[in-house]
């Protein structure tokens, strides 16, 4: 054990050389202050090196400007307006393509009392009654527009839960594979394989339809079907940093492997795992417009994938009315290709290797 | 009691073609305050026996014997016990200091670790004082704890990794091959660094390294392994001096002293390679490369004979010439 008392400041010596910028932190900061700053120069230049990928910018503009039409919903559109029935005529709901809209507006076909022939009379607009639908209605005369922004809430929230609980799964797996190896890294990868294998499709369909229509249980369902593939490419990485020999002086210093495998594994595989969070969101938001559409989503909430599916059953895509379609896939396709740019960019820089010279 | 007692020591790595021995039957003391040397070429067991002591080799090695450090014997300890003992009684200072710090921590972090994993009971920053402390005790300058491995030359991080060993005060140090992945001006400067702290603070050690020259300047008492067996243990001056085995007698002859004439006579060098460890020649398991064989070598199986003043070889020339005329 140490027998120096520990109970001074950390006195480091006057730096030989004053242009060592970081070794003067050293004499004024506390140790707390030190980390910040070395942070935030990691955090700098990161950002620098992420500006200078087009690809990755224009993605994150796009991808800002949906995380901020969905954090500021409320304001944009009423939460009413996406239950609502608006768009009426005869008091039926009606399908308006984009543009203004009266709501008391039809063609009526009469008949004259008179000669017994049919007119068709218009019944005119008046101003105030005049209503505007960005992107058209939906068929059951709710505005498109309020859908999409509310349902960009649920397709982020489904998004970004799912793949956190995918990457806590898959890293978690896939960390105790690698480093553990033996019989562990057997049942576990054969575990992971089965799931790489396995067709997603009717793996998420059967525990939808079995866990019930929920929100809670859509984000299960897309977690449990997308932790596979970073679970293999988290394992292949912890096998080479299992094995370093910084890992065996640290097993040496008396570290448990809880230890080791948070304070040495863990960090050295970090990159992998941020570049791979960001490829599975765009996959995750994929997956819950995929299950929506099939009708397994929750039907109390509005998502893009909700949208679609009732599109579709009303007839949408063959009846002409082309905006109800459009609106949720032009969303969903914005979405997951940002997500894609960016997790392109951050894997680029996290990986040199990648770069292009 | 010596600090350290390794008594008939087997080590036998598991592989898909069956156990390989690497270590067969080594007895080894280390005194209170001594530097004991251990030399032999690659694949002898030398790196073998200083994992076997913080058992660090992997898990489905056979280890078998004693390894007594102060009087605990470490092959039957618990799990807790060993990873306590680990550092605190003994450290390694690893060949390769390249890779032996993690590359995404800088390097006081990792020392600070060290002290950290044995006593809770310090504070993060009272660690990074003491890594401090022990980063100027290997004459590096103190801000060097800030940097990461990269910022440092190689000559730097294995001072960084002896700083480290020093850590928790252990009661031993195994140095092994310190100095292998170094240029020779760095390896002569990381050298004189150990052997004033070894005479600073008293520290026992275990030296091991492929080249005797370094032995003698360093160590009190030198251990030639071949094959997985000690053939010759001496004080280092003896050993290096008037070697008794042949097989000491080439590795000494493989460092001449230039300009010197008589070594212009001598046989340079060894022929043939290192023995299979699967495949261990019977008898002495040197004869098949040995200038000085004779009948009996190739049936009979040396012991450590006592070659006269503390020194002891496994050479059967040493068991008397008429009995092992009388055997062959």
């Amino acid at each position: 054990m140490p027998t120096e008392p520990f109970d001074q400041e950390p006195v480091f010596p006057e730096p030989a050389m004053a242009d060592q910028g970081h070794a003067l932190d050293v004499k004024h900061r506390s140790p707390r202050q030190i980390t910040w700053a070395r942070r935030r120069r990691a955090l700098t230049r990161f950002w620098k090196q992420f500006r200078e990928n087009r690809l990755g910018t224009a993605g994150l503009f796009v991808l800002s400007l949906f995380v901020l039409v969905a954090i500021c919903a409320p304001l944009i559109a009423p939460r009413s307006a996406t239950t609502e029935v608006t768009a009426t005529a005869k008091d039926q709901p009606i399908l308006a393509p984009p543009g203004h809209h009266c709501p008391q507006s039809y063609i009526q076909n009469v008949q004259d009392p008179n000669t017994g022939e049919y007119h068709t009379i218009e019944k005119p607009c008046l101003a105030s009654e005049e209503q505007f639908y960005p992107l058209g209605t939906d068929g059951a005369g709710r505005s498109l527009f309020a859908l999409l922004v509310w349902g960009a809430r649920i397709s982020l929230l489904v998004g970004l839960v799912a793949t956190i609980m995918a990457m806590l799964i898959g890293s978690g797996i896939g960390i105790a594979a690698g480093f553990y190896g033996g019989w562990v890294d057997v049942a576990l990868s054969r575990l992971t394989d089965w799931f790489l294998v396995i067709p997603w499709i009717a793996l998420a369909i059967v525990l939808a339809s079995v866990l019930g229509q929920s929100l809670f249980n859509i984000i299960m369902v897309v977690a449990v079907t997308s932790w596979a593939v970073t679970a293999r490419l988290v394992r292949a990485q912890a096998l080479t940093v299992a094995t370093r020999p910084y890992v065996e002086r640290a097993r040496a210093l008396g570290a448990s492997n809880w230890h080791i495998i948070t304070r040495h594994v863990l960090p050295n595989l970090f990159p992998i795992i941020f570049a791979n969070t960001i490829l599975t969101v765009a996959l995750s938001i994929l997956a819950e417009s995929t299950l929506s559409f099939l009708g397994l989503g929750d039907p109390m909430s509005v998502s893009w994938g909700t949208i679609l599916e009732q599109a579709q059953g009303a007839g949408a895509t063959t009846g002409g009315q082309w905006w109800w379609v459009m609106t949720p896939g032009v969303a969903i396709t914005a979405v997951v290709l940002a997500f894609t740019m960016c997790g392109f960019a951050v894997e680029e820089i996290t990986n040199p290797r990648l770069r292009r010279r | 009691m010596s600090l350290l007692e390794i008594r008939d020591l087997h080590v036998a790595y598991s592989t898909s073609a069956g156990p390989v021995p690497a270590v067969r039957g080594v007895d080894l003391d280390v005194e209170r305050g001594q530097v004991v040397g251990l030399a032999g070429e690659s694949g002898c067991g030398k790196s073998t026996i200083a994992g076997a002591i913080l058992r660090l080799l992997p898990k489905e090695t056979k280890v078998e014997g004693q390894i007594l450090l102060d009087g605990e014997d470490i092959l039957t300890m618990t799990w807790g016990r060993l990873r306590a003992v680990r550092w605190e009684e003994s450290s390694i200072i690893f060949q390769g200091a390249m890779h032996g710090l993690d590359p995404v921590k800088r390097v006081g972090e990792q020392i600070a670790e060290a002290i950290l994993i044995h006593d809770p009971k310090v504070t993060e920053k009272e660690a990074l004082t003491r890594a401090g402390e022990l980063v100027e005790q290997v004459k590096l300058p103190a801000r060097r704890t800030q940097d990461y491995p990269h910022e440092l030359s190689g000559g730097q991080k294995q001072r960084i990794m002896i700083a480290m060993a020093l850590a928790c005060d252990p009661k031993l140090v195994i140095a092994d091959e310190p100095t292998s992945a170094l240029d020779v001006m760095v390896q002569a400067q990381v050298l004189d660094l150990l052997e004033d702290l070894q005479r600073d603070l008293g520290l026992s050690m275990i030296f091991i390294t492929h080249d005797l020259s370094v032995l003698v300047g360093v160590c009190d008492r030198i251990s030639v392994m071949y094959a997985g067996k000690i053939v010759e243990e001496g004080s280092a001056d003896a050993v290096f001096e008037t070697p008794k085995h042949p097989y000491t007698r080439a590795l000494s002859s493989a460092f001449p002293e230039i300009g010197d004439e008589r070594y212009r006579l001598l046989p340079t060098g060894l022929g043939g390679d290192p023995p299979d460890p699967m495949d261990i020649p019977s008898g002495c398991s040197f004869h098949p490369r040995c200038v000085d064989v004779f009948a009996p070598c190739p049936s009979t199986e040396p012991v450590l004979y006592d070659a006269g003043e503390g020194r002891r070889a496994a050479c059967l020339l040493l068991d008397g010439a008429e009995r092992a005329a009388g055997e062959g």
